[in-house]
């Protein structure tokens, strides 16, 4: 049985949601992002500083990169859950769950300082 | 909720129907990004770092090996992004029935496809 005490949110529903809403976020920042690079072709630093500088796209950014963290951090927990399980894998899956569970955490923790300190370090 | 429901999910003897392919590629598409997202920070930290840095991000952009990672990592997201919508239509109740869903991965797989050739021409 899988039980719930690695996932995000303590709650399948909340986790759930949280997947639902923060894909959204990531879904918009994305084709945002990429839009302006393409539409950008003779883009300079200038341009790009001024960009990431700017209080909006800050807002933007840090809700993209907090969404990404828990959007990530309930993706992996899934597929983990689902492959590296008891059925498919005896107690070695409990094993290896929590060793990627914790791996994955730590990366989408270097992932949430780094990004912040690109974000504000301008 | 009892510990030992019987469960059959040995995925090596099940024949997998067009959805269950564009799902587990979701899957694969997503620890892709995950870690993709590595670069593409690096990528972003160098760029805003000053004028040079953003001039050495150009030039590894100009590099054939960068540019397949980038344009990997891309087609990740694109492709992610895509079955995602897919996800978000299912759970408001619509392309739930057998030909709804085949018909929906479908899209999901020409709509990706489309969209990553385009990125591959567009970086090249």
């Amino acid at each position: 049985m899988v039980r719930n005490v690695t996932g995000f949110g303590r709650s399948g529903l909340s986790d759930w949601l949280v997947q639902r809403v923060s894909a959204v976020v990531l879904g918009v920042y994305f084709v945002g992002l990429l839009g302006y690079i393409v539409t950008t072709p003779d883009l300079d630093y200038a341009q790009w500083q001024a960009l990431f500088s700017s209080t909006w796209m800050r807002i933007a950014s840090l809700l993209a990169l907090l969404s990404l963290c828990a959007h990530a951090w309930i993706g992996m927990w899934t597929i983990y859950t689902d492959y590296f399980s008891e059925h498919l894998m005896g107690s070695k899956g409990t094993a290896l769950r929590v060793l990627f569970q914790t791996a994955s955490v730590l990366l989408i923790f270097v992932y949430l300082v780094w990004g912040v300190q690109i974000l504000w370090g301008l | 909720m009892k510990d030992n429901r019987p469960t059959n999910l040995d995925l090596f003897t099940v024949r997998f129907p067009l959805p269950a392919l564009t799902s587990i590629t979701h899957r694969i598409s997503g620890v892709v990004i995950f870690v993709g997202v590595f670069v593409l920070l690096w990528l972003l930290s160098e760029s805003l770092s000053s004028e040079s840095g953003f001039a050495t991000v150009q030039q590894w952009l100009s590099s054939a090996p960068v540019k397949l990672v980038v344009w990997a990592i891309v087609a990740g997201l694109l492709y992610h992004l895509f079955a995602g919508i897919k996800h978000l239509i299912m759970d408001l109740g619509y392309a739930e029935t057998l030909e709804g869903t085949n018909a929906a991965s479908w899209v999901v797989i020409i709509a990706s496809a489309i969209t990553i050739i385009l990125t591959g021409v567009w970086i090249w």
